[in-house]
């Protein structure tokens, strides 16, 4: 005979290992659901042992009679005892099943949402992509009369909504006065403060080491952009100013258009464009090439003119990483300026405003303020 | 034992009472806080069609109103469960007639909270990503865990010690409420007759459940704490942050305490049971936590301004002398200060003063809780002009909206439920008199 509450019992567990199997993180689902458990099971008890049957008299003398006649429902005859014994081995396989389903699940992603898998070298082993810019050659782009030319060709071939610049010239004070434009991408810390705090795995550290954002995961709550100490996080305040083109795009993980709203974007260093034999966008336009992307595992690097072993051309020319006493250990290294060469007009007041191509053609499209 | 029959009669009555709360005032009341509500949804659907883009948030500063709205609410949110855990653990006797009201606001501050949270988010519409792609490094992951198993358990712990009450309305409401509000006190009451198994089977789930819910409540604001201190931000970036956090939620949640305690007293005719030595205790005790709170600032802003960094240059000269200074100077001494004084002195130490006291100490924390998160966003990490945040309308309707609805939860909590530990009080008197069934009452070593 097939008691009612056997079905509950049988449906609740079913429906848990359910979910569990379904979830990716066995683990965090796991323990809220034993705390929840325990928490439910005080009412349980409670409710339990009001049907029990009142005690004669009452009172702490009728202690030993109270304690074992609660029990007497549940040790007769070996049937339940049988059903005991199954309880527990469900027990058991509710928290054997999320150990064998609770696999990396970052990894999983990125392997089921890149096509080839990570990229290698010569050696076979994987690509690590890094980054050069040498600030002797920048100018922000104001000897040529634009808006910095390594933003516009990141903005058109990213179709980035304004007023994201995912590669921006901050232009800081020098100590012996003037400025000084420091082109900054997103860092692809090898220890990313905004991977951590990430609740939902929405961005990740790939093997080739840089940081991605699945926007088709992102929750907006913007925590990563609480973390990030590069200000290298956008976010989708609306509906994002894209152009229709945009729209065509088959959205991977690794170039994140079409926008969306309400997902948080950022400098994605451009992996499928180096899988294809070429150089990220920014890269390609700069005018005084002063950046080099490249790869630390084969140790070169290049800004599409000349080709320099990665690690020497650094050493040698005293490069440094932004904020490193923090930890972030980013894969972007700066060779420091002076401003002498290439230096802002001083007599020009503010810059030239970076344009985002498309905004006339969006219909219906709203801006903000960065 | 005729005086306690008559002294026992009386309390059932003042507790039935608020199940029959009627007249215009109360409607209107209601209605009026109804009305409250709905135009926050109003602007929720708003903000939903226009994105986030419908407040004044922006990359720079990132979380605003919402943020410091969710800290608050899960703030006052320690009124109730830890209060009066802790009074129960160290075995006050004056706290049975308060512990029900602190434990409802308990329940309904965490709803509110955690509703900003998701007001707060992007993309609300994937919240189930929590659940299949969770990731238990990150400090919103603690939260949301922390926060889910301190709601279940403050609502574990708001019900089990309300059984017997339940059991009283079961036997003394019919006829004069619905029919469905009679199933629920019937089936809410699982059978409780106040027999000695019973009342044993209560006495030691109430402890079990005491325990347990002390370290929860600590754990989830220092959790919240760390939303902050476990990013980058220099004026985040701090050890005490956690203390700091529960702190603030204590003497928050004791304001709050004493405020809806006044409201309640007054409306439901409670004078009897909710004494001014009441409100003297609970002013002690926030006197206590504002004194806690100064020194949690001086040892915060002293260590940090006597080495004064260039960033902490910058979160300093707005917090202390530029945009936050207003705000900041009111906090300290119109929220840190003052109540303390009002409590201090004998003359100010009545019930009006300290409600006053209270009213300062909640909006001053408020306050507190938008210039960490606003002030501390503002620092730039990178040479860029310090951005700026003021809230829109929708930011502001639906914090509007998000008081109104904690006013309104607990008032319908108050019409459907007892707000007076009964059976509590009524063992409490009698123990006071005959001082026999004191022992029995205590859980099984």
């Amino acid at each position: 005979m097939i008691q009612p509450k056997t079905v509950a019992f049988l449906g609740a567990a079913g429906l848990t290992l359910a979910l569990l199997a379904a979830s990716r993180s066995g683990p965090v689902p796991t323990l809220l659901l034993g705390v929840l458990v325990v928490l439910g099971a005080v009412p349980v008890y409670l409710r339990r042992s009001f049907s029990a049957a009142p005690v004669e008299g009452g009172g702490p003398g009728d202690d030993n009679t109270a304690l074992r006649e609660t029990p007497v429902e549940l040790s007769s005859g070996g049937s339940s005892r049988r059903e005991a014994l199954k309880r527990l081995s469900m027990g058991g396989a509710a928290l054997a099943i999320p150990a064998a389903v609770g696999a990396p699940t970052v990894i999983d992603m990125w392997k089921a949402k890149a096509s080839d898998g990570p990229a290698t070298g010569p050696s076979g082993r994987t690509r690590q992509w890094g980054m050069i810019i040498d600030l002797r050659r920048c100018d922000g782009c104001q000897s040529q009369g634009t808006a910095p030319q390594c933003t516009l060709a990141c903005i058109e071939g990213h179709f980035a909504p304004e007023p994201m610049e995912w590669i921006e010239a901050y232009e800081a004070e020098m100590a012996g006065g003037g400025t000084q434009f420091i082109p900054t991408p997103c860092q692809q810390c090898q220890n990313p403060p905004c991977v951590s705090v990430c609740p939902v795995t929405a961005t990740f550290s790939t093997p080739e080491g840089t940081v991605l954002i699945d926007q088709d995961r992102c929750i907006g709550c913007r925590m990563c952009m609480a973390a990030c100490p590069y200000d290298r996080r956008f976010f989708n305040w609306g509906d994002p100013p894209i152009p229709p083109e945009a729209m065509l795009a088959d959205y991977s993980v690794e170039h994140q258009a079409p926008a969306k709203k309400g997902t948080v974007m950022k400098c994605d260093f451009c992996p499928e464009m180096a899988r294809a034999g070429t150089l990220p966008y920014c890269v390609q336009a700069c005018p005084n090439d002063a950046i080099y992307y490249g790869d630390l595992e084969e140790d070169i690097a290049t800004n599409g003119r000349e080709v320099v072993a990665f690690s020497t051309y650094i050493a040698d020319n005293n490069s440094y990483r932004l904020k490193e006493e923090l930890g972030t250990q980013p894969r972007v290294h700066y060779i420091p300026g002076h401003g002498e060469l290439v230096g802002r007009d001083r007599f020009t007041e503010g810059r030239i405003a970076t344009r985002w191509p498309w905004v006339e053609r969006v219909k219906g499209a709203v801006t903000w303020r960065r | 034992m005729a005086a306690l029959t008559t002294w026992e009669s009386t309390l059932k009555e003042r507790a039935l009472a608020p199940t029959q709360a009627s007249g215009r005032l109360y409607t209107a009341w209601l209605a009026g806080l109804g009305l409250v509500v709905a135009w926050g949804f109003v602007a929720y659907i708003y903000q939903w069609r226009n994105g986030l883009y419908a407040t004044d948030m922006r990359d720079r500063i990132s979380w605003g109103l919402y943020i410091s709205a969710f800290v608050f609410f899960i703030g006052i949110s320690h009124a109730g469960t830890l209060i009066s855990a802790i009074l129960r653990a160290s075995n006050a006797g004056w706290r049975s007639p308060i512990t029900r009201i602190a434990e409802s606001i308990t329940v309904v501050s965490l709803i509110s909270g955690a509703l900003f949270v998701i007001v707060d988010m992007g993309r609300p519409d994937r919240l189930y990503q929590f659940w299949l792609n969770g990731n238990w490094q990150s400090p919103l992951m603690w939260d949301m865990m922390a926060i889910t198993i301190y709601l279940t358990a403050s609502v574990v712990y708001l019900y089990v010690p309300m059984i017997p009450d339940l059991a009283m309305f079961r036997d003394n409401l019919e006829g004069r409420v619905s029919r469905f509000q009679m199933w629920l006190y019937q089936s809410l009451a699982i059978g409780w007759d106040n027999n000695e198994t019973q009342r044993r089977s209560l006495a030691k789930s109430i402890t079990v459940l005491m325990v347990l819910i002390i370290p929860i409540a600590v754990s989830v604001h220092t959790v919240v704490s760390w939303i902050f201190a476990m990013t980058l931000r220099v004026s985040w970036n701090s050890t005490i942050f956690g203390f700091f956090f529960v702190s603030g939620a204590i003497y928050s949640g004791v304001a709050t305490l004493i405020i809806v305690l006044a409201v309640m007293r007054r409306i439901y005719h409670l004078e009897e049971y909710i004494t001014p030595t009441h409100f003297k205790y609970l002013s002690y005790l926030l006197a206590t936590m504002s004194l806690v709170m100064i020194y949690g600032n001086a040892s915060e802003y002293i260590t940090k301004g006597f080495k004064m960094t260039e960033e902490d240059r910058f979160a300093f000269e707005q917090l202390f002398a530029g945009d936050f200074a207003s705000m900041y100077w009111f906090y300290f001494f119109g929220g840190l200060v003052l109540p303390a004084l009002i409590v201090a002195f004998k003359p100010t130490r009545t019930i009006v003063g300290v409600v006053i006291a209270s009213v300062f100490v909640d909006i001053a924390m408020f306050i507190e809780r938008y210039f960490i998160v606003v002030a501390g966003l503002r620092v730039p990490t990178m040479p860029y002009e310090p951005s700026s945040y003021s809230p829109t309308w929708v930011e502001w309707s639906i914090l509007a909206s998000g008081f109104a609805g904690f006013m309104l939860l607990l008032t319908l909590f108050a019409r459907f439920f007892p707000i007076l530990a009964v059976w509590e009080m009524t063992e409490e008197r009698t123990s006071d008199q005959t001082s026999q069934h004191d022992r029995e009452l205590e859980p099984a070593p």
